[in-house]
């Protein structure tokens, strides 16, 4: 099945019973299998007018209980970082799915891109973490639509899947395992007395128990700076308090959330550092390179946010020089930079989008790299 | 000299009483409008711990912080979606919408629009003060023409919104109008709206004695008077001759009520797999 | 007032009666309670609550028909009228 597909598929594997979307290219795909699937499985689709009433939406069915999702590319992206930010503040599980195509603005519509990485960091006013994937394959889309809604439950945030056009409209072979065989998480439980619950007081992980509504815990949950029982309390104290709790439970947490992958980088000169279909390219140039007598290795970025820092760290210490690869024009390469801290050179291969990046382009730049160019 | 008896607030029990006194303004007519909407959720025999309370941004808004129930101030504009959501998934739940003219039919509009044409099953109550308060008094898709408020100064060039018409051409099967002062009526409104299925929408009219009421020459009295002298009550009016003009007169009643399958409820019976 | 001809159940009818309380510190001095009580039962008072709002005075007690105007108008959740059993002499209270 295709990329889109093998995502609506895991979001109904992970549990999801509420989608709130709206068209748009390429992710209109998802919206449309969730149409058909859910409401075989007991579930809701709803096709809301634009992108920020989705959003809107998913928060309200979460808060109602119920595991969500919405799923758009950039245009709509952007249009839904307000509510993301309630999201985040209101400490909500859902997942929000970017199929990303050549922006900015309306930009390709058809094309794949990795342009959107940095706005899915920061994309929302204030500031805050946030947990983001980056698929390869549709197998892929599959599982990690499950670790999105894994992590969000565990974390009480918006998850980001950070797919592209390309990986979202590849066919290739999907395995939907048994459902006994997928593990699944959902937010964390109140315990003790309903009139003396505290809807933000942190549990032992630094995570909130969730009260949904229409269970009797009467909460309040407002974008407001809030203290832990919910009310807003306007004064810089509690805000610090609140963005210090809603930023450390995902910092606290890092190790247990970040995941890379390496590929031959044991003994690796070159390091290349690249997630989503650019990855794929990647893998080609290492094995290209590595054909070539050149010590190239890969290291593929499964959590792209929060940034896998001390695998970098680690890297750039033992390796001669990094490559970022990405289909943009140096995003995720600043953070590359940064971890680096100028021990080794950092080089970028990318461009802004509409097509996917060669493994030969790649090579070339593993040369100058490895000191062959 | 205190009473034995316990000085209790009939509402106290649905009231988040550690947050009293609140943040309206004295003769401010929000509070009104939701002590109006707890009379009629806590007589409305529903189990409270099902009533879910959904606000936006601004003075109305802040009425969600009020109830001691599931309540949900969300972004400004989008209450109404995010109720939808709330419903869609918990369709126990009896969701009340309860926020201001600014942050429901200006940002907000569109979500009305597409709600009320779903007949999604919600009850909005629309606290109307004719301006944007919370931040100071700015014109509103409400305010009166010639209307002074602190982005027109010297008069208002546009004209209102008439609500009760916009919310039956997108569907809305409950449409009412009451002012603050009408008290019962309002009450005995929301109870109604809480009591059927299908998207009601309720417009109060109240004065903001700080914003639009200073700039405008009404003192709260004043605009209380305008409430008791100029309008007239005509239950089944069609709502596109409900005249909302400070001088002339300001028609009040249910306009509107008739029966129509809630989303839902077409969801159920059209879009579910068929045996 | 004056009946042309009394009405046939003037012995079974029995006007309520109500005792007002109101709680001061919530009370913005809005004068709403006041201005629309339909029997006069409230005035203005000299007094300060502790945010400096004058609440209003209960002047003439006996005559609260426990209408719950007051109670139903405040946007202060500030007052309210409870009934009073007719037999039974209503106290003068203000918390």
């Amino acid at each position: 099945m295709d990329g889109d597909s093998a995502c609506a598929e895991g979001a109904l594997a992970a549990g999801c019973r509420f989608f709130a979307g709206y068209p748009i290219t390429p992710a209109t795909e998802i919206a449309e299998h969730m149409a058909r699937r859910l409401p075989e499985l007991g579930g809701v689709f709803i096709q809301m007018e634009d992108e920020i009433s989705a959003m809107a939406a998913v928060l309200g069915a979460s808060c109602a209980g119920t595991k969500s999702m919405t799923a758009t590319s950039g245009p709509g992206f952007s249009l839904m970082m307000e509510n993301i930010g309630l999201g985040l503040v209101m400490e909500t599980p859902c997942v929000v799915v970017n199929v990303q195509r050549a922006g900015p603005s309306t930009g390709l519509p058809t094309l794949g891109a990795q342009g959107d990485m940095m706005q899915a960091r920061w994309g929302s006013h204030g500031h805050y973490e946030i947990i983001a994937l980056a698929p390869a394959s549709p197998q892929e889309l599959f599982f990690q639509t499950i670790t999105a809604f894994n992590l969000s439950e565990t974390y009480r945030l918006p998850v980001m899947i950070m797919a592209d056009e390309v990986v979202g409209h590849l066919f290739e072979r999907v395995i939907i395992p048994d459902p006994s065989k997928i593990g699944l998480q959902s937010r964390p439980r109140p315990k003790g007395r309903k009139d003396r619950f505290k809807p933000f007081h942190p549990g032992p992980n630094g995570v909130a128990p969730m009260a949904n509504a229409g269970e009797g815990y009467r909460v309040h949950f407002t974008g407001l700076t809030h203290d832990e029982k919910g009310y807003p309390v306007m004064t810089p104290e509690a805000h610090s308090e609140m963005v210090s709790r809603i930023t450390g439970k995902i910092r606290a947490n890092i190790s247990k959330i970040i995941q890379v992958e390496e590929y031959r980088l044991e003994d690796a000169d070159v390091a290349l550092i690249s997630y989503g279909i650019s990855s794929r390219s990647s893998l080609a140039a290492v094995d290209e390179a590595r054909e070539q007598g050149i010590r190239a290795g890969l290291l593929r970025l499964v959590t792209v946010w929060p940034f896998p820092e001390h695998a970098i760290r680690e890297l750039a210490k033992r390796v001669k020089c990094l490559i970022t690869v990405e289909l943009n024009l140096g995003q995720m390469h600043l953070e590359v930079q940064r971890c680096a801290g100028g021990m080794v050179p950092a080089l970028l291969v990318g461009h802004a989008g509409g097509t996917v990046i060669t493994p030969a382009r790649i090579l070339e730049t593993i040369h100058v790299g490895s000191g062959r160019g | 000299m205190n009473n034995n008896r316990s000085q209790n607030h009939p509402l106290d029990n649905i009231l988040r009483t550690d947050r009293i006194p609140h943040i309206w303004c004295p003769g401010c007519g929000i509070g009104t409008a939701f002590s109006a909407s707890l009379i009629a959720i806590q007589s409305a025999g529903t189990d409270l711990a099902n009533t879910v309370v959904v606000s936006g941004i601004g003075c109305s808004g802040r009425g969600a912080g009020y109830v001691k129930l599931d309540s949900y101030h969300t972004t400004h504009g989008r209450a109404i979606p995010f109720a939808t959501g709330m419903k869609l998934a918990n369709p126990e739940l009896s969701v009340v919408v309860f926020s201001g003219d600014g942050d429901l039919f200006a940002i907000g509009g569109n979500h009305f629009l597409h709600a009320a044409r779903r007949n999604m099953d919600l009850t909005v109550i629309c606290v109307n003060n004719f301006n944007y308060g919370m931040t100071g008094g700015q014109a509103a898709a409400t305010t009166p023409n010639l209307a002074k408020t602190s982005t027109t100064p010297l008069g208002n060039p546009e004209t209102p919104f008439n609500l009760p018409l916009l919310a039956y051409a997108s569907g809305a099967t409950y449409v009412a109008r009451w002012t603050m002062l009408h008290t019962r009526d309002l009450t005995q409104s929301i109870g109604e709206a809480l009591a059927r299925k299908g998207f009601s929408f309720i417009e109060v009219l109240v004065p903001c004695p700080t914003g639009y009421g200073r700039r405008n020459r009404q003192k709260p009295i004043d605009s209380l008077k305008i409430y008791q002298e100029k309008t007239i009550v005509k239950n089944g009016a069609n709502p596109a001759e409900v005249i909302l003009d400070f001088k002339q007169g300001i028609t009040l009643g249910k306009f509107v009520e008739y029966d129509k399958p809630t989303f839902a409820e077409a969801y159920e019976r059209i879009c579910r797999p068929r045996a | 007032m004056k009946f042309w001809r009394v009405p046939l159940d003037t012995e079974q009818i029995v006007v309520s009666k109500g005792m007002v309380y109101i709680i001061e510190d919530r009370c913005k001095g809005c004068g709403y309670c006041i201005e629309y009580c339909p029997r006069d039962v409230l005035e203005a008072s000299e007094r300060f609550n502790s945010k400096g709002y004058h609440p209003p005075a209960i002047k003439q007690p006996d005559l609260c028909v426990n209408c719950h105007y007051c109670e139903a108008i405040c946007p202060d959740f500030a007052i309210y009228s409870l009934e009073v059993p007719v037999q039974s002499i209503p106290e003068l209270s203000i918390q």
